[in-house]
């Protein structure tokens, strides 16, 4: 039974089940609802979800955990692979294998028996696969073909033991449900306790994040510092990934190019920002407000994909040409500048946004007390509102500072590839996530520390932004308590 | 109290109506601090600005294409030598035979309009026609084979540096240069055009093709993106709405405050910052390296995308339920409602609106995100259609902006202008959905 299917079975019970719940609880009152505890609906309502959640549940949980248990396995009759990238190449023929004969079987070209008999030497296995669209690179080999036919074997007996465990549970708990339900039985405590445990459950998927995200980079990072030594990575001074092995996996040149454009995005957004947001707040009309605003947070909501686009086809070759060449500094049209002018073109809303909401938050008194002492608007902003509100802009300029650090397609796109540590912001240099990308997205095996090495870098980038972004939100929030 | 200092007092005689220099001095930096201010909002606007600009004028054109209209004759010889209309038999018949026949009719179509044009090779003729121009034709004939034998009228695309070359890209100097088209080829084209044989219109195939190889950008369409980047965000609705939904009534309504509930406020608020490409990382280890879900799928594109963006939904979605007075709360319970009850009944419906446009918002971000989707293999090359839903959910496909992105990667200029023209439907996506959440805003939302 396909996943679908199934769901929508489950369904079907438990509206089935809410219907038999409410006709139950109807008959249990002898027709006189009014001596029920709960309205009938209610007791429906309890016997749907102890139904369908616990068997949705299970499906969710099946998924998600098959493919491991089958995997572990397969691997059992891949004896012969020594290395693990050899062992993952034939896992991946293994399911390259089962998926043409499943599509075989269902395209009636070949019998469950005819597949239970197939050799390697017998047929031409890689030809009969390919008809059915499944190329495999060299001659199957015995041992792939076993593997897959045990893959095949358990993935159809994963399937169909999920589908009967999910319709037992749903009948299970339709049974108890139903069980349950008399005059006296609290049908509507039940069915809210129910539904505060799925609110609970959800609010719960916030930390369960953060603990995948933290496991998967420990694990692979312990992983990639058992194949290269931490101290190299931590204190190296080149990034030169090799194919063949012997590469030095310095994380410097990453981590400057990453804060020399970060701080050129900064230098530009910060004062832009800062002084529109000033402007808006203290100087500018409603009309002119009403306008510029949402001008300003257009540039908010365009993907990071248009700026790196704008970097590569408009700002980078432009910058190029009228100073980087003749100012003989580079010809790189992808250059920090590049990358940094156009990140700080993106964090003017977010440095501006901010500020604006903590200048406003400035008490009305204070302004007042100035201007009452003779000050003129700008001494007031410059004197007594700037150094009120200084806490919290420091926390908007440590958030924004997050999110120049962790920006991926500006960089990826406007920065260049070379990892490089000089002070020359016309020359293209990388950053952590830049490399990050091209490490996981390359064709080097999935063991290796040059992939692995992008697990680390993940770690740092996530251990570098979490701390930015914590005494930021401090701040800010203790800045805000302040006056409220 | 006795030390301040005070100022020079005004001198004596002055006029109130003349200003002093101080007071002048003061009036200067007030002057100035404006301008400052006004200029920082300049700036912000003109690279608001030139960023519209330079998108639109770099991506319009990919709208546009050139095409070639060409009678031609489907030679029985050449396509059907048995005579049978066999399909298998038509089918062995490969696009190269197909380019033969367009080689010659559009050499016939050249002789019989009398163009002649110096240094004009055999190969130069054959060059004008797109890659994907046989394809066309033979797939016209696989589908209806009574066409052969006779003469049909077909529409073919040109290729890519023609096209280049009727929007302004590809120049004579530049043509001169290149090794992939010749000038003689440009006079030919300019020759075409006076003759009404090749021409350029509205390309609608560059919304519903797939992508197409490197050698063939004129064929190259973001069908595929646009059904990947739908069923991502079937996904991300179907997910995001009731979780994030269900997480905000829980800590606004239920949570008491405990070490607990501050765990999961802290951890959303900070997901909110954590960089996009970390939950790439922990969709590439979770879904694909220990779940085993197929890479490039719909399907783990969407989970990566919920996970990022649930607590962008959760924070405005927490904000417009407390912006629900407590008296409506107070009211309900005190005629007898449950919690459970006030919140579904009450709370909730007078929440939606902002909960919609938070929603919306949260979707709008997770449509332009790219870098998780890069490192979970949706940068593959793909040229099948995935299927209906569900399946489809599980079978590759791309994503707009992974599309943009993986346009501006590769070395034809024709390319990056696709890229550009991918971003304005990308931005057009965007833009409704910002005005959708500006409306539901407008029409819906109370001030208490």
């Amino acid at each position: 039974m396909s996943i679908g299917l199934l769901v929508i079975v489950i369904v079907l019970i438990a509206a089935a089940g809410f219907l038999a719940g409410r006709a139950r609880a109807r008959r249990a009152s002898e027709g006189d609802t009014r001596a029920l505890h709960s309205l009938v609906g209610f007791h429906g309502q309890a016997v749907f979800l102890f139904t369908a959640v616990p068997a949705l549940l299970l499906i969710a949980v099946w998924l998600l955990v098959q493919p491991a248990v089958i995997a572990e396995r397969v691997t059992g009759l891949l004896a012969s692979e020594r290395s693990e990238g050899a062992l993952n190449l034939a896992l991946g023929d293994v399911h390259r294998v089962a998926a043409g004969l499943d599509r075989l079987v269902a395209q009636g070209d070949l019998s469950e028996a005819a597949v239970a008999g197939l050799s390697v030497e017998g047929t031409d296995l890689r030809r009969t696969l390919g008809t059915a669209g499944v190329a495999v690179a060299g001659r199957v080999r015995g041992e792939v073909l076993t593997a897959a036919r045990e893959y095949r074997r358990l993935t159809h007996l994963s399937a169909r033991a999920m589908t009967i465990a999910a319709i037992a549970l749903a009948l299970a708990g339709l049974g108890f449900s139903l069980a349950r339900i008399t005059v006296e039985f609290r049908a509507r405590n039940v069915s809210e306790r129910f539904v505060l445990m799925l609110f609970i459950g959800s609010s719960l998927i916030a930390v369960m994040t953060t603990f995948g995200i933290v496991a998967s980079l420990l694990v692979e990072s312990i992983h990639f510092f058992s194949l290269y030594p931490a101290r190299d990575f931590f204190f190296n001074l080149t990034w030169n990934p090799q194919f063949g092995g012997g590469s030095s996996l310095g994380i410097w040149p990453l981590l400057w190019g990453t804060l020399y454009i970060s701080f050129v995005a900064l230098l530009f957004a910060v004062p832009v920002g800062l002084l529109s947001a000033v402007y808006l707040s203290e100087y500018a009309t409603r009309r002119m407000r009403a306008f510029v605003k949402p001008a300003i947070e257009v540039l908010a909501g365009i993907p990071t994909i248009v700026y790196g686009l704008f970097a590569l086809v408009t700002v980078g070759p432009f910058l190029r040409d009228f100073f980087a060449q003749p100012m003989g500094l580079g010809t790189s049209s992808s250059s920090v500048m590049t990358a940094g002018l156009v990140m700080g073109i993106m964090l003017i809303p977010f440095v501006s946004s901010l500020s604006d909401d903590i200048i406003n938050a400035v008490p009305q008194s204070l302004r007042d007390g100035s201007y009452g002492l003779g000050a003129t608007q700008s001494e007031t902003v410059k004197q007594v509102i700037l150094p009120a509100a200084l806490p919290g802009i420091v926390g908007a300029i440590l958030l924004a500072a997050s999110r120049a650090i962790g920006e991926t397609m500006i960089v990826v796109m406007g920065a260049g590839a070379a990892a490089r540590m000089s002070v020359n912001p016309f020359e293209a240099m990388t950053t952590i996530t830049v490399k990050i990308v091209s490490q996981l997205t390359g064709d080097t095996e999935f063991a290796s520390p040059e992939t692995l090495v992008a697990f680390a870098l993940g770690m740092a980038l996530f251990v570098f932004t979490l701390m930015l972004n914590i005494v930021a939100l401090y701040v800010v929030r203790r800045y805000r308590e302040q006056y409220e | 109290m006795t030390d301040a200092a005070f100022p020079p007092a005004r001198p004596r005689g002055g006029s109130l109506l003349e200003p002093d220099a101080r007071t002048l001095r003061r009036n200067a930096a007030e002057a100035r601090f404006r301008l400052y201010g006004v200029t920082a909002i300049a700036i912000a606007m003109i690279a608001l600005m030139i960023l519209l600009i330079s998108i639109l004028s770099h991506g319009t054109s990919a709208f546009r294409q050139t095409f070639l209209h060409l009678p031609i004759a489907l030679d029985e010889a050449v396509l059907d030598p048995s005579g049978t209309r066999d399909p298998a038999a038509l089918r062995k018949v490969t696009t190269i035979g197909y380019g033969r026949l367009i080689d010659r009719a559009l050499g016939e179509a050249i002789a019989a309009s009398g163009i002649t044009v110096e240094g004009l090779g055999k190969s130069d003729i054959s060059r004008m026609v797109s890659r994907q121009a046989a394809a066309t034709v033979r797939s016209a004939v696989l589908a209806d084979p009574a066409l052969i034998g006779t003469t049909q009228e077909f529409r073919i695309l040109a290729s890519s540096r023609i096209d280049g070359y009727m929007k302004g890209r590809v120049t004579q100097d530049s043509a001169a240069r290149d090794s992939n088209v010749s000038p003689a080829q440009l006079h030919l084209a300019d020759a075409l055009r006076a003759q009404g044989l090749l021409g350029t219109s509205f390309n609608w195939r560059f919304i519903t093709d797939p992508d197409a190889s490197e050698l063939r950008p004129e064929a190259a369409g973001l069908g595929i993106a646009i059904l990947g980047s739908a069923y991502m965000m079937i996904v991300v609705l179907a997910l995001s709405l009731p979780i994030g939904v269900a997480a905000s009534i829980y800590l606004e309504e239920f949570a008491p405050r405990n070490r607990f509930t501050d765990l999961i406020e802290v951890n959303i608020s900070n997901l909110a910052a954590v960089p996009s490409i970390v939950f790439g990382i922990l969709g590439l280890a979770i879904f694909i390296n220990f779940a085993g879900l197929p890479q490039s799928a719909p399907v783990v594109g969407g989970l990566v995308l919920t996970l990022m963006t649930l607590p962008r939904i959760i924070i405005p979605a927490r904000a417009a339920i407390k912006a629900v007075p407590p008296s409506i709360r107070d009211a309900a319970l005190g005629v007898g409602a449950s919690k459970m009850q006030t919140v579904f009944h009450h709370v909730l419906p007078l929440a939606t609106p902002g909960i919609l446009t938070g929603l919306i918002i949260g979707l709008g971000q997770a449509l332009g995100e790219t870098a998780p989707l890069l490192l979970i293999g949706m940068v593959a090359f793909v040229r099948d259609y995935p299927e209906g839903l569900p399946g489809g959910l599980f079978d590759p496909a791309s994503a707009l902006p992974v599309q943009i992105y993986n346009w501006t990667q590769r070395a034809d200029p024709a390319f990056a202008e696709r890229a550009s023209g991918a971003i304005i439907v990308l931005l057009i996506f965007l833009l409704a959905m910002n005005a959708a959440a500006i409306v539901v805003r407008r029409r819906f939302e109370r001030r208490w």
